[in-house]
């Protein structure tokens, strides 16, 4: 294209672009009418009443609600409680898969990738099954004689949390184990070969050469649970109410359509704040990273 | 070994829910009891043989199937679009395409219900579809757009340059190379149109009612076995095509 002394040839290859642009405006177009114009509508919806008349009440009726803000805590209660759970159970995990045999890893990942392929409805039911009163795991604990009554698994906080992290932990995974795979093996052996413990190798090697996976894993499940919707509404049983939960019941218990496009709003400048926590997270460290390589 | 036992754990961990439904589904008794005391297929005919149940099936294959005509061509076509401008403009139309995977599915639900209903076209197949296959077309790009990068350009030109027309170059040469991608990309939007429940619980209703839909409804309200039957078809199917897309992928 750099032939643009002709201006024959100029024009062509001005008109030739103006043809692939043109090529993506079916996507363009859809995502213009389904996603764009949806999140501008709801902008509109929020400073509307009922009656039809342009006001800030809603906003006042839902940030002055406490509601809202409990909604706001189990929110963040419960995403803080995935990671942690998605932390210390899917950092091990990856770190087996990047120790084992590209063999029996891909195997175990299979194991992996399944769950992440099952419907989130299908989970939901298996978890509901295994976590009921007289569910799988509430019989083998009183059936072991470990505790006296079955506990309370489901339709609450725990229950949520559970299906939860089930949720999130492939997700997690994937870039912590990618993060860890590409981890030079000689640094692995060089710091055993000096009479580094197993403990100290991945202390003081691998996790700090695979922090920025578990970063990009954490940012992956705060984002996305910060939005849950299904699971809390059938494991939670009513008594677990983020934001999403709220959001419905007030569409469609109370018919308030103002009042749920600002709690939508508000989810979605959570989510905004905490996305650009963590990137700037990782920005920061992918620089003292390089700086440590260089010093 | 510590490290390994805890991995298992984790392991058995992710597999559990899924495979706990499938003892139950064969089960001969309401209720949910494990192992199952005796077997039979019940649930199976309960879901063939309520008209409910075939009517959300048929709803969500049909959705499926113009999810992703729809959605795989354009998503193809934005990614040649994208791949041969290059530059600032590709970078703008793929932000302004990863919309969709980046809001809050909730937050699209509300915002498409209430235009939909401004249209008066709440509980329409239309509106379902369209919600669908916003949601596919940023998946679609993903995976077509590594395959186009390495996609050797020079072919198109030499069709051109032959006497092919645009239509032609890229019915007869793009498509067949990028065929594996484009059958992973197909699949992923059917398939994920059949787990999709956010938005077809806010959009979708009466007659047009989806598959997850349903199942939202019926695990909200009590716990019916005919669940475990659906999810046990369901995760066979799962694991049919993923085996199908590595297996060919191989070869």
């Amino acid at each position: 294209m750099s032939v643009t002394a002709n201006p024959a040839l100029a024009a062509d290859a001005r008109r030739e672009q103006w043809f692939f642009l043109s090529l993506s405006l079916p996507a363009l177009f859809v995502v213009g009418v389904a996603a764009i114009l949806p999140i501008l509508w709801i902008i509109r919806q929020s400073f509307l009443t009922i009656g039809g008349v342009y006001t800030v009440d809603n906003y006042e009726k839902v940030l002055s609600s406490g509601l809202t803000w409990s909604a706001l805590v189990t929110t963040f209660e419960l995403s803080l409680g995935t990671l942690v759970a998605c932390i210390l159970l899917g950092t091990p995990l990856a770190l087996a898969l990047a120790a084992a045999r590209p063999r029996v890893a891909n195997v175990l990942m299979a194991f992996v990738m399944l769950p992440l392929w099952t419907s989130i409805l299908v989970r939901t039911y298996g978890w509901l099954v295994l976590l009921r009163r007289d569910g799988l795991i509430n019989a083998a604990l009183t059936g072991s004689g470990l505790t006296a009554e079955p506990l309370p698994l489901v339709y609450n906080f725990t229950g949520t949390l559970i299906g939860m992290v089930h949720y999130m932990l492939p997700l997690f995974l994937l870039p912590v184990y990618a993060a860890m795979r590409d981890i030079d093996a000689n640094l692995i052996r060089a710091a055993a070969s000096m009479g580094a413990t197993l403990g100290q190798v991945i202390r003081t090697v691998v996790l700090p050469l695979s922090a920025h996976g578990i970063v990009s894993g954490s940012m992956i499940v705060f984002i996305y649970t910060i939005g849950f919707f299904i699971t809390p509404a059938v494991l939670g049983g009513g008594k677990v109410n983020p934001l999403s939960i709220r959001i419905e019941r007030t569409l469609s218990t109370f018919q308030d359509w103002g009042s749920a496009s600002v709690l939508g709003l508000l989810l979605f400048v959570v989510m905004a704040l905490v996305g650009v926590m963590f990137l700037t997270a990782r920005r920061l460290m992918m620089r003292n990273h390089v700086g440590a390589v260089h010093a | 070994m510590l490290l390994w036992g805890l991995s298992a754990l984790v392991l058995v961990f992710l597999m559990l829910p899924t495979l706990v439904v499938v003892p139950l589904s064969f089960s001969a008794s309401d209720l949910l009891e494990f192992p199952p005391r005796a077997y039979s297929l019940r649930w199976y005919e309960n879901f063939f043989g309520s008209a409910t149940w075939m009517a959300a099936l048929r709803t969500s294959l049909i959705l499926g199937t113009l999810k992703a005509m729809l959605a795989v061509p354009s998503a193809l076509l934005a990614c040649v679009s994208m791949n041969r401008l290059g530059g600032k403009a590709a970078v703008t139309i793929q932000s302004v395409l990863l919309i969709p995977s980046i809001v809050p599915g909730i937050l699209l639900a509300i915002g498409l219900f209430f235009v939909l209903a401004a249209q008066g076209l709440i509980g329409t197949l239309f509106g379902v579809l369209v919600g669908h296959v916003v949601l596919a077309i940023p998946v679609a790009c993903i995976v077509l757009s590594p395959a186009l990068a390495r996609f050797d350009w020079n072919q198109v030109q030499a069709a051109r340059s032959l006497g092919a027309n645009w239509a032609r170059a890229v019915g007869g040469i793009i498509v067949p190379q990028l065929r594996i991608s484009l059958l992973s990309a197909t699949l992923m939007a059917f398939l994920t149109s059949l787990d999709e429940s956010v938005i077809s619980i806010f959009v979708a209703s009466g007659r047009n009612s989806t598959l997850p839909k349903l199942m939202f409804l019926s695990l909200r309200d009590q716990i019916d076995p005919t669940i475990a039957a659906i999810s046990t078809l369901w995760t066979v199917l799962v694991v049919a095509v993923v085996l199908i897309v590595a297996l060919r992928q191989k070869s």
